[in-house]
């Protein structure tokens, strides 16, 4: 089974952390990198977003497309970045997620991803 | 059969029994598997195009031998250097054939590496990788592509497996009669982990799909071969073929999965089912029975109906509450609770699904789905309907929540 875990943080709650926390930070996210692609369980690397106010929201609506300036999601909490997991089950993604330091500053929604295998019906 | 399918046939064949002289001459394991891969890939570029040697094993085996030598010497350069050892090892006697090469033990060979590959010590997804590179003969790159995973990670499951095979020290030798048992119901797991990987898919790139199935086919049937006389080894071997016979009816060409009972039986695979069929009644007449020869008997009963409505219910029934005896869990009280529904009608399905209310299983969205089901035959459409839409919110497979959709949709649209 797949999970992708999608890393929330709050911009303003990175930049209060002092700088020998985000040195912290930094040095246990390599580690735990390293430690999941070395168990086979990471697919491909992370992905680390740009802030949010970089962002542009399309839609098209009758056929016209409308760009906006910023993030989809109101409020202060954005998505930061995620990484795709291949493990048994969504206990052992949520248990290979402890080990990542978002969890410990932020916080990490693990979902499920579709797959397209289907059992006999 | 093309020129290079042929060679890849015949190098799949000769990859354990290379692995195993070479292991049995060198040790080392890990050393030994790389080597063999690289003389693998060295065959499969030169043999179709010059002419597949005379003695093809002994190329690869000389091949291989060459590389290891190679390997073990900067190893032990490396070792003199972090330890100033004086002690010179001659080179020749790093590829000089061992003693005892000439009797070569191939059979034994195969299934000492299928229960190297598939140690208990190593996780699921290593021993699947591992079994498929060093029995099956495969590429990494063949087994990333089977599994729609990045090539990357199969390398480090592959070298996480060997790392820990090496570190734990496991001999390269049959496991002895008190653990014998279970190792081996380890190593059939791994076969039929493979097998369902190929079968369940509904997309990707068919052939490598395939493959994997055929390539579970086939290292069972060469396992059946080694332990003709164990009942789960050709129970299992028959439930592949059963359930593989199905496979080009169960889904359209969308990709959207069609049920058994709407299957076009005249599209099943008959030569597997007469296969299956022989292998199942003989292993039911003389061992002991097991899980993997129950499933198969019920792949088979259904396999045995011409139409969905001739199956015989009853007899599937019964089998069902002996593999329920003999290996109870819910998913097997789910597809009994079908059983019984089919017998004596969806109001006892569904006083059985009720019992498993408060398992783990409660959550489950095949519970949800086969309660929807029943719920449908007693003619409660609304709450079949509901029950339908719970397990379309809770599976994670694109196909199922189609089909749970679908079934949920038209119980509003047709009165």
């Amino acid at each position: 089974m797949r999970y992708i875990a999608l890393i929330h943080n709050n911009p303003a709650a990175w930049q209060a952390l002092s700088q020998a926390e985000r040195d912290q930070h930094d040095r246990d996210a390599d580690a735990f990198l390293k430690m999941v692609t070395e168990s086979g369980e990471l697919l491909g690397g992370a992905v680390v977003l740009a802030n949010p106010s970089n962002a542009k929201t399309v839609r098209v609506r009758n056929g016209l497309p409308a760009v906006t300036d910023g993030p989809f999601a109101e409020g202060k909490e954005h998505l930061a970045g995620y990484y795709v997991l291949e493990c048994e089950s969504i206990e052992r993604a949520t248990d290979i997620v402890t080990h990542d330091p978002s969890a410990r500053y932020f916080a990490v929604e693990v979902r499920p991803i579709m797959h397209m295998g289907g059992a006999d019906l | 059969m093309t020129r290079h399918a042929e060679v890849d046939g015949l190098l799949r064949r000769l990859a354990p029994q290379v692995l195993g002289v070479l292991v049995r001459r060198y040790g080392r394991f890990d050393v030994c598997e790389d080597a063999v891969q690289e003389a693998l890939l060295a065959a499969s570029l030169q043999w179709p195009e010059q002419a597949v040697p005379e003695s093809p094993r002994a190329w690869l085996i000389t091949v291989a031998s060459r590389r290891i030598a190679d390997e073990l010497r900067s190893d032990r350069a490396r070792r003199r250097r972090e330890q100033s050892a004086t002690a010179q090892i001659p080179s020749d006697e790093l590829v000089a054939p061992a003693p005892g090469d000439d009797h070569l033990a191939d059979e034994d060979d195969t299934l000492t590496l299928l229960f190297l590959c598939a140690h208990p010590t190593l996780s699921p997804a290593s021993q699947v990788a591992l079994t498929l590179r060093a029995v099956g003969g495969l590429s990494t790159k063949e087994i990333a592509r089977a599994f729609l995973v990045p090539e990357a990670t199969i390398a480090q499951r592959i070298s996480r497996g060997k790392q820990q095979i090496k570190a734990s020290g496991i001999p390269f030798s049959l496991p002895t009669e008190p653990e014998r048992a279970d190792r081996l119901r380890v190593v059939l797991h791994v076969l039929y982990l493979i097998f369902n990987e190929g079968y369940t898919a509904t997309f990707g790139p068919d052939l490598q799909r395939d493959e994997l199935t055929t390539e579970a086919i086939r290292l069972t049937r060469e396992l059946q071969r080694l332990l003709p006389t164990d009942g789960e080894v050709t129970g299992l071997l028959a439930l592949m073929l059963l359930t593989d016979a199905r496979r080009v009816a169960r889904t359209r060409p969308d990709g959207s999965l069609v049920p058994l009972t709407e299957q076009d039986r005249s599209r099943w695979n008959q030569e597997f089912i007469q296969e299956g069929l022989a292998l199942v009644s003989d292993a039911l007449s003389r061992s002991a029975l097991g899980p993997y020869q129950l499933q198969a008997a019920i792949a088979a009963v259904h396999a045995e109906a011409a139409r969905a409505d001739d199956t015989d219910w009853p007899q599937i029934l019964a089998l069902y509450e002996l593999l329920e005896r003999i290996s109870p869990n819910p998913m097997v009280t789910l597809n009994r609770a079908v059983a019984v529904a089919m017998v004596r009608g969806p109001q006892a399905g569904l006083n059985l699904l009720k019992t498993l209310d408060d398992e783990h299983i409660a959550e489950h969205h095949r519970l949800h789905a086969i309660r929807a089901h029943l719920l449908e035959m007693a003619g409660d459409r609304a709450a079949a309907r509901s029950s339908y839409q719970a397990a379309a919110r809770r599976t994670t497979s694109l196909p199922e929540q189609r089909y749970l959709e679908a079934r949920a949709a038209r119980l509003i649209d047709e009165p």
